[in-house]
């Protein structure tokens, strides 16, 4: 068995590789992507959380049902945030965000 | 730690590099699908079989997709001018390092703490409709709230940017 | 002589003293309204002055009948009224005025002869042009002087001997465009001044160790018994009292008031003014003023003395009466203004007054001053008859021969001469003056006073001899011919004429009435007073002098009247003697050397310093407060305004830099996010393990 530290480097590493493609890509939608690999890695870490859990499991139930809503709350936030830059490129013909400076103060 | 978790744990880091590294990006979405995958298959590996379908049922069948259809939406597919990464990637680069420090050091610190239970946790799909439709029917509605104002939403978002643009 | 009854000092004040204010107040008011006048309404403003002083006549007699009265039943009355004028904390400033033998005497003759002189000065100021400003300043000075005799406090005795300063110059000055005129007129004011600086030093002292300005308070007076044991407890320097020193004084006001000498200057060239004037002020009234003031403050003068002794004031007194006496008298001789004799004339007179007061006591001064009074006045109202009559000359060596051309005022100017020069028993002058000598034979400190007295009386006999022989006998020198004056002027000389022989009568040491009066006392009629062994021998002594001078004075001038340009008899005999008594013994040049030459000098150095040091300063300083002005301006503009500016900048500066976190840029706020939660996870961390 591997053990859950494993699992949590792996969900750590998939987490710095999202965020790193969130603060570094130009295009908004990679933002998104690197977005939605963060959100993975946190349901990584949730599920091994789940499995590796105390003995005996009080709630088994808890941790998946985390996992499951994160899944659906993530979905609905990719909806509408992709919805949004489609809406942003129409308004300025770009996506490039280095582009995006309006509210500068 | 046993060979079919380093081979999907590889896959998934490596969808996910690819993800955030390549150029044209319709492969990014592409890779990040892999990336998905990856996950789902971990998930399984956890004897999270409903979180692990879940994931390849959400993940791979609605959001990669999505993120495709926005790709070609915003003509995505063509490779800017003066690179993808932006001026101060470094800087990113280096927060994003540091997270990852912290993150590391954190659980490589801890790792005798945590726990060792091999027993996995029995549940039912049957299980998880009645704690649906009984413990948890609450944020359940609030997330079928929550989904349809974003299909709403989206669908306003999306729409009214015809009348909007003349 | 005296029969001593008991007196009994009055304390209530009869209705009569407590409107005894009116005699004074009436002829001030009168002033006044003249002062409102145009100068065309010359009869109404005679009117009114003549009426208001008439009105102060009627007082007066009737407030001198009532102290008659009183004094007829045993009562020396002394009746005050007093009151408050000014209080400031614990101390008063009283004012008031008091009916005492005295101020009844003094009233009667200062009103009676004013109103006579005003009634001459009608017919005398015909002609003039500003007959009305005359009559206001006139009435001002007889309400002033009415003022003076009745004051029983010394502060409002001051006041009106001011105000009568005041007055005098006003009426020395009466022509004032003519430029020796202005001058005696400046001369008089300021020589009376330096007196009254001493005068005021007097009423200060007294007012700082007595507590109170009256006179008479009912024993709480300043000059009564209480006060005075007060002044008497502190010796003051050489060998005066505090009393005596406060005497001594007022002594200076009244000697400058009176024309004794050094102060005496001013009184000869007072005659530049109109002779009503001068008979009025300069020769009955003002001038008396001074004699006044040391009878009224005797008290003073005479407290501590031993009996028959002396104080050491009143010595002072004596010796300067007796000194201008004799002073006066020399000068007079070598004169040939007819003004300017009567003048002298006066100013030695005053000093025989004073002399009588400092060795023999108030009533003999007093007698004497009213008897002056009249035959004084009498003389200048004369002279000014004969200078109307012959057009306004006042030389004596151009008249001449005028007993045959104006016989009423020859007349009367010759019982006035009479009196003058002492003829003995019909003329009242030879029983005042005798009174004096009198007093001088039995002064305990010196018999000198006496001799000089009596060559004084020479000297007075010879003078007015002389003068009478150059108008009125040899013949005519002047221009026109002259001409007797009108009614109007020769019924005052007529009736001042008869007074200066029937005062006489109340002063013979037969029936000593007035001296009993002023003091006090029952006088009982006794001839054998007559023929006391040192009375005959003074009075012969008196009359031999007397007859001697005119003798003199008759075999050198008598029938003969030199022409003008020819010299004096006396002064070919002895020319410089002559000279000098003639330039009234170099005493204006010496003050004009001494004095005024050191206030040029100084006006000079006042104004050196004005211009100089003054002026400069005050630049410096205005000069430093424009620097400092624009000292601040650069600092306002510079420091404040430009550090509020800066600060500003700087404000908006930060806010700028501030800003810059605001990139706009999406990517940014999540990076700082993601150095916030590394930062947060740190400290979590962190903080567990510790």
């Amino acid at each position: 068995m591997t053990p859950l530290g494993d699992y949590l480097l792996v969900a750590a590493l998939v987490f710095s590789i999202g965020l790193a493609g969130a603060l570094t890509r130009r295009n908004a939608i990679l933002v998104l992507i690197g977005i939605e690999l963060m959100l993975n890695a946190a349901n990584l870490n949730l599920i091994a959380f789940w499995r590796y859990g105390s003995h005996p499991h009080p709630d088994p139930l808890t941790g998946m049902m985390f996992a499951i809503f994160s899944i659906a709350v993530a979905a609905a936030e990719a909806a509408v945030g992709l919805g949004l830059v489609i809406f942003i490129h129409r308004h300025a013909k770009t996506t490039d965000l280095d582009q995006m400076h309006r509210m500068k103060g | 730690m046993s060979f079919v978790f380093f081979l999907l744990a590889t896959l998934t880091v490596a969808g996910g590099l690819a993800a955030v590294l390549l150029k044209n990006t319709v492969h990014c979405a592409l890779a990040l699908t892999v990336a998905f995958a990856g996950l789902a298959f971990l998930f399984l590996n956890l004897d999270a079989q409903f979180a692990g379908f879940a994931q390849i049922l959400v993940y791979i069948g609605a959001v990669a997709i999505l993120v495709v259809f926005a790709i070609l939406l915003t003509k995505g597919s063509e490779t800017p001018k003066d690179g993808v990464f932006s001026h101060t990637w470094l800087t990113g680069l280096a927060i994003a390092a540091a997270v990852f420090a912290v993150l590391g050091w954190a659980v490589i610190e801890t790792a005798p703490m945590l726990p060792k239970s091999t027993s996995v946790p029995i549940v039912t799909v049957a299980q998880i409709g009645n704690a649906l439709m009984g413990r948890y029917v609450l944020p359940l509605e609030i997330v079928a709230v929550l989904l349809t104002a974003a299909l709403i939403g989206a669908v306003i978002v999306a729409m009214h940017e015809k009348e909007g643009l003349e | 002589m005296y029969a001593a009854i008991s007196i009994t000092p009055q304390i209530w004040s009869s209705p009569l003293a407590r409107m005894l204010w009116l005699i004074p107040a009436g002829p001030m008011a009168a002033s006044g309204a003249i002062a409102l006048f145009k100068q065309p309404k010359r009869k109404a403003a005679a009117t009114l002055a003549l009426g208001a002083l008439a009105f102060s006549l009627l007082l007066s007699l009737a407030s001198f009948g009532h102290v008659v009265a009183g004094w007829s039943h045993g009562i020396a009355v002394r009746e005050v009224v007093n009151f408050t004028w000014i209080q400031f904390g614990a101390a008063n400033l009283e004012l008031g005025w008091v009916l005492d033998p005295l101020s009844a005497v003094m009233l009667v003759m200062v009103s009676f002869v004013g109103l006579l002189i005003f009634i001459y000065s009608t017919g005398y100021m015909e002609h003039d042009a500003n007959y009305t400003r005359f009559f206001c300043f006139m009435s001002l000075f007889a309400g002033a002087m009415l003022g003076v005799v009745i004051a029983n406090s010394i502060l409002l005795l001051f006041m009106c001997w001011e105000l009568v300063g005041l007055t005098s110059y006003l009426l020395i000055g009466f022509w004032y465009q003519k430029p020796p005129a202005a001058a005696a007129a400046k001369k008089a004011f300021l020589t009376t001044r330096v007196g009254d600086v001493f005068f005021l030093l007097g009423i200060v002292w007294l007012f700082s160790q007595t507590g109170t300005l009256l006179f008479y308070n009912h024993g709480a007076g300043s000059i009564e018994v209480g006060a005075l044991a007060v002044l008497l407890a502190q010796p003051a320097a050489l060998g005066l009292t505090a009393a005596g020193a406060i005497g001594l004084l007022i002594f200076a006001g009244a000697a400058g008031k009176s024309g004794q000498f050094p102060l005496h200057v001013w009184l000869p060239d007072a005659m530049e003014g109109p002779t009503p004037v001068s008979a009025l002020i300069h020769a009955a009234t003002m001038v008396a003023a001074g004699v006044y003031l040391i009878a009224r403050v005797y008290p003073l003068l005479q407290f501590g003395a031993l009996p028959g002794g002396t104080t050491v004031a009143l010595t002072v007194v004596a010796w300067v009466g007796a000194f201008t006496a004799v002073f006066a008298a020399l000068i007079a001789i070598a004169q040939n203004d007819i003004k300017r004799i009567l003048a002298y004339s006066t100013v030695s007179q005053l000093g025989y007054m004073m002399a009588g007061l400092g060795m023999g006591g108030v009533a003999v001064g007093i007698f004497h001053l009213i008897t002056h009074a009249f035959f004084k006045a009498l003389l200048f109202l004369g002279a000014g008859s004969v200078i109307h009559g012959c057009q306004e000359e006042q030389d004596v060596r151009r008249m001449g021969g005028l007993k045959s051309d104006m016989p009423l005022t020859f007349l009367t100017y010759a019982i006035g001469m009479l009196a003058l020069c002492g003829f003995p028993l019909l003329f009242s002058g030879f029983w005042s003056k005798d009174g004096i000598l009198e007093a001088a034979q039995h002064w305990s400190v010196s018999k000198v006073p006496l001799y000089m007295l009596i060559f004084g009386a020479l000297l007075t006999a010879f003078y007015m001899t002389r003068q009478v022989a150059y108008v009125f006998f040899g013949h005519w020198r002047g221009g026109k011919p002259a001409i007797e004056s009108p009614a109007v002027m020769t019924m005052p000389l007529a009736i001042m004429a008869f007074f200066a022989m029937a005062l006489g009568l109340i002063g013979t040491p037969a029936w000593p009435w007035f001296r009993a009066f002023l003091d006090g006392r029952a006088a009982g009629f006794s001839p054998h007073a007559f023929f006391e062994p040192g009375l005959v021998t003074l009075m012969s002594a008196s009359t031999v002098v007397v007859v001697l001078g005119m003798i003199l004075a008759w075999r050198m001038y008598g029938d003969r009247s030199p022409k003008p340009t020819e010299p004096d008899v006396l002064e070919q005999s002895f020319p410089v003697s002559w000279g000098w008594l003639r330039d009234r013994l170099y005493v204006d040049e010496l003050y004009g050397v001494t004095v005024i030459a050191f206030y040029d000098w100084w006006a000079r150095v006042a104004d050196w310093l004005d211009r100089r040091v003054w002026a400069r300063i005050v630049d410096g300083v205005t000069h430093v407060f424009g620097l400092w002005a624009q000292l601040n301006r650069f600092l306002d503009n510079n420091w404040v305004d430009g550090s509020f500016d800066k600060g500003c900048e700087e404000l908006s500066t930060g806010g700028g830099l501030l800003a810059r976190v605001q990139t706009g840029r999406v990517q940014t706020y999540l990076r700082i996010l993601a150095m916030a939660v590394v930062v947060l996870a740190l400290m979590l961390i962190w903080s567990g393990r510790a």
